[in-house]
């Protein structure tokens, strides 16, 4: 057995890039979810807008901007506005097309928008039609460059216990400062009278509303900012594989944000960074796991073969979900006494 | 006539706006209403559905509200007097709480107007009734479950600095503010004695003092007229009488309640005016003496089959 592998594979989950994406994605539904009480089904598409935001600005948008008009943006100036795209006019965007019809309306409604929303904007961008703005089912590439070339670090030499390459490494150290950052942000966010209207609304709308609160306004603050995050999580994504994709961006997506959080305790401000951390961790270790124990041969491959390891690890994941559902359903950081207030 | 030009002007120099502020030294808030010459101006009311009061807070005209088929409330005019307590009685599905949302704009009349303080409020969204002065409480509590009852009681202070989302995220904009507010929901639940329940979830109260804590919720908001839907419903006679002083206690410092309350004892004790309701409409008003011999109220009690006991004999 490679332990060594083991390890390495464990640690990757644990602080590796799709721990960054997926904890900056599960921050905001956590807002969404765990302090407003906003059923968002569609976390993946807040994330394809950052990818997307990002990528068609430097690729296609910009280009083309550049061609029709005169002004002559270099890549970096593109590169920039694409990020401010990504996490600021893209999440807005989506947020008003779901919110506005929705959130004057019972929970229930905007599950259902954010749902298909997600799926009408893959669907869309997968098509051959847009191929010139969104590269279709091939998706966008040659859009990270810019950020790679900020790197101080070598390409050709590893990194932290030889974990990542200088990229990857640059891409992780970037990546933990804005986890950072946004967890503080969040942290004092829900802990002023703003978060407290959050959780009032969470709680019960209309006791928010004749205490003054505009219900209306606060859900949709919340959505846009927890949208912003999930964006950002996508745009790191991108920017980590150099690639945006819209099958990156399926369903399932959005229910590893939601396994996040419910792992790690919707409502509490570390929630999201451990059940990410979590999730990650038992993914890819057992996956490194899995197959060296099947090619050791400790376990028959009349049982399982080591084509079959990427499915039977969700299928670990799941186990463990259930489990925690029977035994700690509050969730890793969730307080159980809280949880039981919902049932009185 | 005379009488009710002369009623109207001992009334009318504390009705200006800037006497009606809060007293900001206390944690109840204080309005300058004479409370003794509101009580007593009631005397010259009529007892009749409809009656116009010398000082109203509150008026609504023609409201109407139906749900499919169903007339819940059908009111001509109705007037609530300011400083006063005014109960509003009437049996199962008179269309009580209804006429509440409809008051508060929790739900949008079919047709109909109304005034509070003169001003319509016929187009002002739910959320800003509040800051209008009127504050109301629900039928079905609404304690704020996983929040503490002191995250409860600081969610009702209006106006505040860090609800907005941009300061929230520099607690130096607010803090002092926040600090403002929190001792004053101390002082509150003092006055309400629930300073032990202070670091509680709100989940975890009984009934009763959920009732309680939206009563003390509602006044953080420091309004002029509160609207209290059964707040002694499902509360122990013992704590039902601290709740009768509260209910007093703000009438005495100047605030208007308006409330539903289906026990007699209770509207007896403590309301100067009652206004009673069947079938959507206002079926007659009067003090609390004069609705017993009513002969509308006897009907629309006795002749309604629900199962409610309304001691008519008692105290008139
Ligand atoms: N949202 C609604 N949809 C349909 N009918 C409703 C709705 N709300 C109230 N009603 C009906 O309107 C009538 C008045 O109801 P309301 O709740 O106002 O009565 P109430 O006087 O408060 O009664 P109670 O003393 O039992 O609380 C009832 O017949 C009720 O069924
Ligand atoms: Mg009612």
């Amino acid at each position: 057995m490679d332990y060594q592998a083991i390890i390495e594979s464990l640690f990757r989950g644990l602080i590796g890039e799709r721990f960054i994406v997926f904890a900056l994605a599960a921050i905001g539904l956590n807002l969404h979810f765990g302090y407003t009480g906003l059923l968002n089904f569609g976390q993946a598409v807040f994330m394809a807008a950052g990818a997307y935001g990002l990528a068609m600005m430097v690729a296609t948008v910009g280009p083309r901007l550049n061609e029709n008009t005169g002004l002559n943006m270099s890549e970096t100036t593109l590169f920039w506005v694409g990020v401010f795209t990504a996490v600021v006019v893209f999440p807005i965007l989506f947020a008003l097309v779901m919110g506005i019809p929705t959130l004057r309306l019972r929970a229930d409604y905007l599950a259902i928008v954010t749902i298909a929303v997600a799926e009408i904007f893959r669907i869309v961008a997968r098509s051959p039609r847009f191929d010139w703005l969104t590269g279709s089912s091939d998706g966008l590439t040659g859009f990270s460059g810019t950020f790679y070339d900020l790197s101080p670090f070598s390409t050709t030499g590893r990194y932290f216990f030889n974990l990542f390459t200088g990229n990857q490494f640059f891409l992780v150290l970037v990546g933990w400062t804005i986890l950072a950052i946004g967890t503080t942000i969040c942290w004092l966010l829900v802990r002023s009278p703003w978060g407290r209207v959050l959780k009032a609304i969470r709680e019960d709308e209309d006791a928010a509303r004749s205490l003054g609160k505009n219900a209306y306004s606060y859900k949709m603050q919340a959505l846009i900012l927890g949208g912003m995050f999930g964006a950002v999580g996508g745009m790191v994504r991108a920017v980590g594989f150099s690639v945006a994709q819209p099958d990156n961006f399926i369903t399932d997506v959005t229910f590893f944000v939601w396994v996040a959080l419910i792992l790690g305790g919707a409502g509490k401000v570390f929630g999201p960074l451990v059940g990410a951390a979590l999730l990650y961790a038992v993914l890819d270790s057992s996956d490194t796991v899995l197959r060296q124990l099947v090619e050791n041969d400790y376990i028959p491959s009349s049982f399982m073969s080591g084509t079959q390891v990427g499915q039977v690890r969700f299928m670990i994941v799941g186990l463990g979900l259930v489990l925690l559902a029977a035994f700690r359903p509050q969730g890793i950081f969730g307080n159980k006494e809280e949880m039981a207030l919902d049932d009185r | 006539m005379t009488d009710e030009f002369a009623k109207h002007d001992a009334l009318v120099p504390e009705a200006g706006p800037k006497s009606h502020a809060p007293h900001p030294a206390h944690a109840l808030p204080m309005f300058d209403v004479d409370v003794a010459a509101a009580r007593s101006a009631l005397s010259e009311v009529p007892w009749e559905p409809g009656a116009s009061k010398p000082d109203p807070i509150l008026v609504a005209d023609n409201v109407v509200r139906r749900f499919g088929g169903l007339t819940a409330v059908d009111v001509d005019h109705v007037e609530v007097q300011r400083g006063v307590i005014t109960a509003l009685i009437g049996p199962n599905g008179a269309g009580k709480t209804t006429l509440f949302n409809l008051l508060t704009n929790f739900d949008t009349p079919d047709t109909g107007s109304r005034l509070f303080n003169g001003q319509a409020i016929d187009k002002v969204p739910a959320h800003k009734i509040a800051g209008y002065g009127m504050v109301r409480t629900f039928q079905l509590t609404k304690a704020l479950s996983k929040m503490t009852v002191i995250e409860n009681m600081k969610l009702g202070a209006t106006d505040q600095r860090g609800e907005s989302l941009f300061a929230s995220v520099l607690p130096v904009l607010w803090r002092k503010q926040e600090n403002e507010i929190e001792s004053r929901a101390d002082e509150l639940l003092v006055h309400f004695k629930m300073e032990h329940m202070r670091d509680q979830f709100a989940g975890t109260l009984s009934g009763g003092q959920r009732k309680l804590l939206e009563m003390a919720r509602a006044l953080m908001v420091e309004p002029e007229m509160v609207m209290l839907d059964e707040p002694m419903a499902g509360v122990n006679p013992a704590l039902t009488q601290s709740l009768l002083g509260h209910v007093t206690g703000l009438r005495d410092r100047g605030m208007t309640v308006l409330f539903v309350e289906h026990d007699m004892d209770m509207v007896q004790e403590i309301s100067d005016w009652v206004i009673v309701m069947a079938e959507g409409k206002i079926i007659a008003e009067g003090p609390p003496g004069s609705i017993g011999q009513n002969q509308a109220v006897v009907d629309a009690y006795l002749g309604s089959s629900h199962d409610s006991a309304l001691d008519l004999g008692e105290g008139s």
